[in-house]
Order: structure tokens, then C-alpha cells, then sequence
């Protein structure tokens, strides 16, 4: 029994230091905590719009500004309604969406259902490509390119439209669009297309009659969030749209939008002062909007990854 | 017309015209691109990147614009990635199935969706008010910060879940916490998929104006040399050239865009091509 080799006991071997050990459950707390930071910022988020609006929503009221016409903030009697801003953001959103949602959905269908594999590989890099394109570079190219295009083709007075803003809009709704429902015609189950060619249907009867209705709530969802993009986008439609006063009856008028008069106006505001209010009450507005299209979209995707787990 | 004939011409037609769709729409992409490579490659040589403007920022190049920009990438990626990845250990490694974490998921979700006007908005009043910061770099990446957080949760927590179950087991078999685990196995096994996601979220933020419209920016600064200062930054500097300049400057202010738009998009070709080395590498 001499020669056993003699064992040094196992702690003392990892050559742990003991202060490692102890940093353990301070480590461990410190990512409990960061993964509670998603919901933290969000609540403060809330929390610091709805301060900075309470002194508007106090004087002038939340349901005035939402439905008011005019938005008069610097005048001796100043108005502060919503409704150029909006009815702006509606056209721009419009616009956007008519041209990005056909062009989105059908190049998804293409890449998902009909492209090879070489081309499905290069269109989705094409597609990060595009989604990575800073908003105010487009903003630019749209001055260079659509504003005095727009004015001519329409014959309007100013290029400067809800119309040109929403074009660009729709470039950057497209990559959204275009790689979420991908995705969600990418998961439908192989086996749903195999049945249905068995059954003698061509691809295209197939893509139609089987994938789409069973990736529909995917496309829905992609919809949404691009919607969603197209509310919210500051820059090109600071850029583009013409930031006039007054609601605009057709999308080939200037229009203001609730993140354009934020952007632009927030900048030359007393601080603490009604006007100042009144911007964050407009923040308010779109965050709130903007989390209740997440959060549908969220709930469709949810249904659609349930529906599909195998 | 018989209706098999009718389905080949139906399937025919509908190739070609989504075809052309995602031609469309995958060109316009590449045609965008080109047109600010070719507007701006004139304007962009070495005067350009390391000269201060001249005569009213119609002359000369745009050094600070550069160093300011860096500044707020650099100091968000400080606040950022920390969080960012130590959220998504959380996420992937800790979190239990509870009703508490799918509200954490719904968050970073909902984050991902808030509109980056907001997050100026949000950052105006947090930090440059009240906390105190002013109109600085800090309170610019901070916010900047805020917005990109989601995006490197989510790339953290998805390549934790691409490392298999084998990996963690053979280290908790072996006596390792489970902490130890995480740092030493399953964190640099992760690492490409986490430095990835995290620079492609950085490269989104490098682009933003919004946010930093009124927590960061100023018209015209020095180059910036602590982190309370006012800077400019590229994207606000192509805003503000592009809507409110002198004659002259519609044309240097390509060059300021090609400067932007090459960096994010060698960032994101650099990201491409990592992954797919990665992926033919690293086989489980």
C-alpha cells in the first residue's frame, strides 16, 4: 500500500482562490439584475414621457390634444392638437405600406419558395444590407432624388409631400418586412409542400393554397412591424415631408408628422414651459402606439411558434 | 384550355413576377448604395477624414464629425455590451419558464420596437435633465445605449442557445459550478455569435440621429476631448448639411455619407463573412 499515489484534495488542486467563490453570488445577482434591465427601461421610459406631459395633460388634457385640429403651440393663444401630426403620420404610414408591403411579402415568397439556394444566400445579405442603411442617409438621397421629381411627375408646388417621405418610408419598412415573413414561411413544416406537390399541385399552387394561408399570421405580424417602423421613423420624415401646419387632405400635400414636430421642435422649446408638455404628450402618444403594434405582432408570432414546434 | 395547362402557364407567370419583385427590391438596395458611392467618392481622401472644416464647413474635411462619432459608438458599446450580454446569460441560462420572464421577453421585444425619437425624448429627460449630464457625449451614448440594448440580448442570448447541452454537462460533470460553466466553456464557445450581434447593433447605432438630436449634438463643436462635451457626430452632420447649408455644402455632405455608409456596411460585410467561417468551422 506504499506506493498509492498521494492525492492533494480536490479544492486545494482546481486552484480556485477562495475570493472567486465568494464574487460568485454577486455575479450571479448582477445578471439577475441586467436581465430585469429590459423591463426597468421600459417602465422609465413610460414614466419619463408621462412626467414631462403631466403639466399639458393637466392645463389642456390628453383627449383636447389627441383630437384637437390646430396646433397652434406659439401663438398668444396657443392650441396644441395632434391632428395635422397624425393625420401626417396616417398618410406617410399609407404610403409606405402600399409600397412596401406587395414588393416585401412577394420578395419573401420568392426567396422562401421559389429561389435557389445561391440566390436565397445573397438576397438575404442584400437584406441586412438594406435594413442597415442609416434612416438619414435616405433622408438625403430623397432630397437629392424625389423632391423635385415628386413636384414635376404631380405637378404640385413643393416636392416636399407626406407622398415623397412615404416612398422612402417604404425603403426602410422593406428589409422588416421582406425577413420577417420569410422567416415565417420559412417555418412551415416541409412536409405541408411535399403533400401538396403529391397531391399535383404546382409550386405556385402550393405557395398559395398551403404556405402562405399557413404562414399568414407570420405575414400579419411582419406587416405590423414594418407599420410599426413606418410610425416611428424621425428622420426621413423630418427630412422629406414638408412639416407644414395644417391637415393634410391628400398625400400630396406637406404634412407634419408626431416624430418630425418632436424633432423638430423640441430643440426650441422653454424648458418645463406648455409647448415643451405638449412634445413629450406627443411622445406619449407614439409610444403607446407603437408598443400596442409590438405587442400584437408579439402574440401572433407567439401563436405562429406554437403552432409549428414540433 | 385544360387546367393542367392553365397551372403550368399560372405557375409560369407567378415565378416571373415575383421574381422581378424581389429583383426589385433587392436592386433598389444595391442601387441606393451605389448612388452614395457614387456622389460621395469624389469628396472622400485623406484631407477629408483628417482636417477640421473650413470657411463654414464648405471647405477642408470633417475630423471632428469623425472622432465624435467614434466617441458615442465606443462609450455605448461600454454601457451596452456588459448589460447587453450579462441580460442574455440571464435569458438563456437562468431565467426559469415563468409568466416574469416571457413579461422580460416582451420587453426586449417592445424595446426593439420604440421609436428611436422616443429614446431622444426619453434621454432628454433622464439624462441630460435630470441627472445632470447637459448636452454631452456620456448622455448621447447612454440613450444610444438604450436603443441597441435589445439587439445585443437577443444576439447574446441566441448564440448561448446554438451551444449544446453535451458542452455544459461535461463541465458540470467534471465539478464546475455552474457560473464556472458559463464563463469558461459556454461563454467563448458563444463568443463569435456575441461580438457579431453586438457589432451589428453598435453599426445601427453609429447611424442614429434621433437620439442624439438633443442629448448629444451640436451644429459646430471642437473635436471632442472629454466626455461631457457637446460633439458632432455623422449622422446629424449629413442632417443638418443636407437641410439647412450654404450652396457649397449639398456636395461635401456626400462625402460625409459615403464615410457612414461604407463603415456600416464594412462592418456588416465583416460580420457576414465571420459567420459563415463560423458556421463551416465549428460543427457540433
Amino acid at each position: 500500500m506504499t506506493d498509492t499515489p498521494r492525492h492533494t484534495p480536490a479544492r486545494q488542486r482546481t486552484g480556485r482562490p477562495a475570493i472567486s467563490r465568494a464574487a460568485e453570488p454577486v455575479v450571479k445577482l448582477l445578471i439577475r439584475l441586467a436581465g430585469w434591465s429590459a423591463i426597468a427601461i421600459l417602465a422609465a421610459i413610460a414614466v419619463y414621457l408621462f412626467l414631462g406631459g403631466s403639466r399639458a395633460i393637466d392645463e389642456v388634457g390628453l383627449f383636447r390634444m389627441i383630437t384637437g385640429e390646430f396646433w397652434y403651440p406659439t401663438s398668444k393663444e396657443p392650441q396644441f392638437g395632434f391632428l395635422p401630426s397624425e393625420v401626417g403620420s396616417l398618410w406617410v404610414t399609407l404610403v409606405g405600406l402600399s409600397l412596401s408591403v406587395p414588393l416585401g411579402v412577394a420578395t419573401a415568397v420568392y426567396i422562401s419558395e421559389f429561389a435557389g439556394k445561391r440566390f436565397k444566400e445573397v438576397a438575404k445579405s442584400v437584406v441586412e444590407f438594406m435594413a442597415a442603411i442609416p434612416s438619414v442617409v435616405l433622408g438625403l438621397i430623397g432630397i437629392a432624388l424625389l423632391v423635385q421629381n415628386v413636384r414635376v411627375w404631380f405637378g404640385l408646388d413643393t416636392g416636399l409631400t407626406a407622398f415623397t417621405a412615404g416612398i422612402m418610408v417604404g425603403v426602410l419598412a422593406l428589409p422588416t418586412i421582406v425577413s420577417i415573413s420569410e422567416d415565417a414561411m420559412h417555418a412551415v413544416p416541409h412536409e405541408l409542400r411535399l403533400g401538396s406537390a403529391a397531391l399535383g399541385n404546382t409550386r405556385w399552387q402550393t405557395t398559395y393554397k398551403v404556405v402562405i394561408p399557413a404562414a399568414s399570421s407570420g405575414i400579419f405580424a411582419a406587416v405590423i412591424l414594418g407599420m410599426g417602423r413606418a410610425i416611428g421613423e424621425t428622420m426621413v420624415v423630418l427630412m422629406l415631408s414638408g412639416n407644414a401646419g395644417v391637415i393634410p387632405l391628400s398625400p400630396f400635400e406637406p404634412a407634419r408628422t408626431l416624430p418630425g414636430t418632436i424633432a423638430n421642435e423640441l430643440g426650441e422649446v422653454v424648458r418645463g414651459g406648455l409647448h415643451y408638455s405638449a412634445l413629450f404628450v406627443m411622445g406619449l402618444v407614439l409610444f403607446v402606439v407603437t408598443f400596442l403594434i409590438n405587442l400584437a405582432a408579439d402574440v401572433v408570432l407567439e401563436r405562429q411558434r406554437r403552432r409549428w414546434r414540433r | 384550355m385544360s387546367r393542367v395547362v392553365r397551372a403550368r402557364a399560372a405557375e409560369k407567370i407567378a415565378q416571373l413576377a415575383l421574381g422581378l419583385c424581389a429583383v426589385v427590391a433587392l436592386g433598389s438596395a444595391l442601387a441606393l448604395i451605389g448612388y452614395i458611392f457614387y456622389r460621395g467618392a469624389g469628396y472622400v481622401n485623406w484631407e477629408f477624414l483628417t482636417q477640421p472644416p473650413r470657411k463654414a464647413m464648405t471647405e477642408g474635411g470633417i475630423y471632428p464629425v469623425i472622432v465624435g462619432s467614434v466617441y458615442l459608438v465606443v462609450y455605448t458599446a461600454l454601457f451596452a455590451v456588459p448589460l447587453g450580454v450579462m441580460a442574455g446569460i440571464f435569458l438563456a441560462e437562468y431565467a426559469p419558464r415563468t409568466r416574469f420572464t416571457r413579461m422580460i421577453r416582451l420587453s426586449i421585444a417592445n424595446m426593439a420596437g420604440v421609436p428611436s425619437i422616443v429614446y431622444g425624448l426619453f434621454g432628454f429627460a433622464l439624462f441630460v435633465i435630470q441627472i445632470g449630464l447637459g448636452r454631452s457625449i456620456l448622455a448621447g451614448s447612454l440613450t444610444l445605449a438604450c436603443l441597441t440594448l435589445p439587439v445585443i440580448i437577443t444576439a447574446t442570448e441566441e448564440a448561448l442557445r446554438q451551444i449544446p447541452k453535451d458542452l455544459r454537462h461535461a463541465s458540470l460533470a467534471l465539478g464546475a459550478t455552474r457560473l464556472r460553466t458559463i464563463s469558461r466553456i459556454v461563454l467563448p464557445a458563444a463568443a463569435p455569435g456575441i461580438i457579431t450581434g453586438s457589432i451589428l447593433g453598435l453599426s445601427r447605432a453609429a447611424g442614429e440621429t434621433a437620439p442624439i438630436l438633443f442629448t448629444a449634438v451640436a451644429f459646430f463643436a471642437p473635436v471632442a476631448t472629454s466626455v461631457s462635451d457637446e460633439t458632432m457626430a455623422l449622422p446629424y452632420h449629413i442632417f443638418i448639411m443636407a437641410t439647412q447649408s450654404t450652396k457649397d455644402a449639398p456636395n461635401m455632405v456626400w462625402g460625409s455619407a459615403l464615410v457612414l455608409v461604407a463603415t456600416v456596411s464594412l462592418l456588416n460585410v465583416f460580420v457576414a463573412f465571420w459567420r459563415s467561417r463560423q458556421r463551416r468551422k465549428v460543427r457540433w
